[in-house]
């Protein structure tokens, strides 16, 4: 790279030899960054129009004048409202946020039981570590949609028809159509109890980085577990009932066909939840186990020397440092799982890939735009999920003074 | 450096000349390849359904192997692409496969927008419901808050939308990818009814654990004619789509079956069955094909009644009834142009 020396502006550039411009490193490559622009931007613009014609010449509609087109078809689980004519921009929004719920509960749990079975792992005792071992292993080797179809076919056996609906106490009712659950109805006066919820968190937040400082100043300890539970659980709890008890459910009721009110949980968004926490936290179990065993043992007996006991030598020690280790790899697998969600058209849960590059592509026939947009949505998760992850990685990341 | 532009350069070559290349006819193409590529079921009985060794059989398929022995008078030389309902026209339309005979049902949009040409209706069909007999309903109006098992991307999902909502009736539905996930759910008890097209049903039911245990409502909610298609823009090949079935249907209206066909083209004086036959006129020639091309699909395949009867009718396991798919002189809708 003796180039670099010859930098107009650097210390060594006083005398540049003249050399033509095809001979100068510099500005070949710069030309040649052009040139392979240029054949990019070519390429990618005579596909397209390559593409518009064939589709002009064989009758293929093409445009993204379907969007406002009245879909006709019928959705299961929705969370916004959706009716047979609606329009298959709606459909889309249906579908990415099924995919969106399912993703986010699942690396929701996915993470908590991937942090259990990762410590189990390295567990003293030998029954859990065993347990755990077959876990990672019998899950991480078999194929997820094996995995899938089989928690779905499981799930669904296991159930009762709707006629004999399993009533469990609290006016919930498990049958072949789902969970069926009371459904909340807040009152007006529900909002007061958010507030305090809110405001406890944030007293919470405050009166732990007061700790934090004392303790660094003084090595006092505060008890912020206790003070979590008074303003995250107590104070709003109190709120609560003095505003009145703002909160009633529609409890369901056992009809015909069907059960009628409450909210139902369909069975396929359960065995999909299921199936994808369940397979990725052994990846997740795996990460956390590396990430643990890459902190050197010294750490832990020098903890223990300082008279720490194991459970605060692993709060304040080990977890703090291997967590820089599992970040990227935990990253990598919520990005897997929201991929792998896409897998719900085997199993009949209305994602985005089984509404929209399912039925609408086929009934729409618009192949390639419909296509074009789910993956851009893919990307989009994916690149967010990114950026968030870095940059609590980075917030986590080694401090060097 | 060089090796990257090289590549885009190849690529952007091999977008260039895809044009070119579907330029040559699809008969061409077929004959040049020696096989024709039929989009097929993925498995429905009487329709198009492959058996152990891999031997596909079935109504739909015969559609194909009489196209197979017009082109090349060997009915063999076909190779069936299975598809599901959702990708069987992103099959056709990128060209892995010449013609879809899959139990499509023609209609406006699908006609007109896809790209597509629907050739003549090898069955007319309609789509109904079939629930379990313990629930005992008589018909689909007693279906109000049922959950319905139905197939993505068929005029199935479409129907049951507007029933309901034509009926003012609430009800479920539960979508699936493959007919194969459909059965399987409403057989494990996922759905109370399970919809498609009545053919389909009668030949899903026997997929079923307990058979016995459902039954077809009456109701047919349902206008489907299925049929062949192709792609829009390659008139020759369509006309050899069409003239495909109605040799078949000319030759039962003419009493011309697979065992007397050869014997017909030697003693029959009727001028219908000899340019049927081939022995008069040369009709094949414009539609790129030799003059006894009708012959030729009668002796392998048969005509439209016996292939009916062996696949479906009461040579079959399905045992349905001819209806209006019988010929037009026996008060169905089959009717075949004249060949002349
Ligand atoms: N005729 C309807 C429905 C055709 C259809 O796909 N039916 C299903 C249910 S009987 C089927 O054949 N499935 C078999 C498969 O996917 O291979 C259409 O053209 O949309």
């Amino acid at each position: 790279m003796s180039s670099v020396d010859a930098r107009p502006g650097s210390a060594a550039s006083v005398e540049k030899p003249r050399v033509a411009f095809w001979n100068d490193p510099e500005k070949r490559g710069y030309i040649f960054q052009a040139v392979l622009l240029a054949a990019v931007v070519y390429f990618v613009y005579s596909a397209a129009d390559n593409a518009l014609a064939n589709l002009q010449k064989q009758k293929i509609a093409s445009g993204f004048g379907f969007w406002n087109n009245t879909a006709g078809f019928d959705i299961g689980q929705r969370l916004i409202p959706y009716e047979t004519t609606s329009t298959y921009g709606r459909a889309f929004w249906v579908g990415l946020l099924n995919t969106l719920l399912v993703a986010g509960v699942g690396i929701f749990f996915a993470t908590i039981l991937g942090f259990i079975i990762g410590i189990a792992r390295l567990s003293k005792n030998w029954l859990v570590q065993k347990l755990a071992t077959i876990y990672v292993e019998a899950i991480r080797n078999t194929p997820l949609l094996l995995q899938l179809l089989f928690w779905y076919n499981a799930v669904l056996k296991a159930l009762p028809e709707v006629r004999d609906s399993l009533a469990i106490p609290g006016g919930l009712f498990l049958n072949t159509r789902g969970l069926f659950v009371p459904e909340p109805s807040f009152g007006p006066s529900f909002s007061w109890v958010l507030y305090a919820l809110g405001a406890g968190i944030l007293g919470y937040f405050g009166f732990s980085r007061w700790a934090k400082a004392r303790q660094a100043a003084t090595g006092q300890i505060a008890p912020l577990g206790l003070a979590a539970l008074g303003l995250i659980v107590v104070f709003p709890v109190l709120v609560y009932f003095l505003a009145g008890s703002p909160l009633s459910f529609s409890v369901p009721e056992l009809g015909r066909f069907n059960i009628r009110g409450g909210v139902q949980v369909y069975p396929e968004f359960v065995a999909l939840v299921v199936g994808l926490t369940i397979y990725t936290a052994a990846f997740i179990a795996e990460a956390v186990r590396a990430g643990i065993q890459a902190v050197s043992k010294g750490q832990t007996e020098a903890a223990y020397a300082l008279g720490l006991r194991p459970g605060p030598t692993l709060d304040l020690v080990v977890i703090p440092q291997a967590m820089r280790v599992i970040i990227p790899p935990l990253t990598s697998n919520y990005l897997n799982l929201t991929k792998n969600s896409s897998l719900a058209v085997a199993i009949g849960y209305p994602d985005l890939v089984q509404v929209f590059t399912g039925t609408v592509l086929n009934q729409t026939g618009q192949a390639l735009e419909v296509v074009a947009i789910t993956m851009l949505v893919y990307l989009t998760i994916s690149l967010s999920t990114s950026l968030f992850m870095n940059w609590y990685n980075a917030r986590k990341a080694l401090v060097e003074r | 450096m060089k090796k990257v532009l090289m590549s885009f350069a190849i690529g952007a070559a091999v977008v260039m000349t895809a044009g070119a290349a579907s330029a040559q006819t699809t008969l061409e193409q077929v004959k040049k390849r020696g096989t024709l590529q039929c989009g097929s079921n993925t498995g429905l009985a009487g329709f198009g359904v492959p058996d152990a060794q891999g031997n596909w059989s079935g109504l739909d398929v015969d559609y194909c192997r009489a196209m197979a022995a017009a082109i090349f008078n060997d009915p063999t030389k076909v190779k069936f692409v299975p598809l599901s309902s959702k990708d069987r026209f992103t099959a056709l339309q990128s060209g892995e496969v010449d013609v879809l005979v899959r139990n499509t049902t023609w209609t406006m949009s699908r006609d007109t927008s896809l790209g597509l040409e629907f050739g003549p209706v090898n069955y007319y069909d309609g789509q109904g419901f079939m629930v379990r007999k313990k629930l005992k309903i008589a018909s689909a109006m007693e279906l109000s808050g049922a959950s319905v098992c139905t197939q993505q991307g068929t005029t199935t999902e479409l129907n049951l939308a507007d029933f309901f909502r034509a009926n003012k009736l609430k009800y479920e539905v539960v979508t699936f990818a493959t007919s194969d996930e459909t059965i399987k759910a409403y057989d494990a008890g996922r759905c109370d009814a399970f919809t498609t097209d009545a053919s389909g049903l009668y030949s899903e039911r026997l997929r079923l654990t307990a058979p016995d245990d459902h039954i077809v409502l009456p109701e047919i909610i349902s206008k489907e004619p299925l049929g062949p298609a192709t792609r829009h823009g390659d008139n020759q090949w369509f006309d050899l789509v069409k003239w495909t079935h109605y040799v078949m249907l000319t030759a039962e209206e003419l009493g011309v079956t697979k065992a007397n066909a050869d014997e017909m083209a030697k003693t029959s004086t009727n001028p219908d069955v000899k340019r049927l036959l081939g022995t008069e006129g040369n009709f094949g020639e414009a539609i790129g094909l030799t003059k006894d091309f009708g012959i030729q699909i009668i002796k392998h395949v048969g005509n439209y009644g016996e292939s009916f009867e062996r696949n479906v009718g009461a040579g079959s396991r399905l045992k349905v009834a001819r209806g209006v798919n019988a010929l037009w002189t026996k008060g169905g809708l089959q009717y075949a142009p004249p060949i002349r």
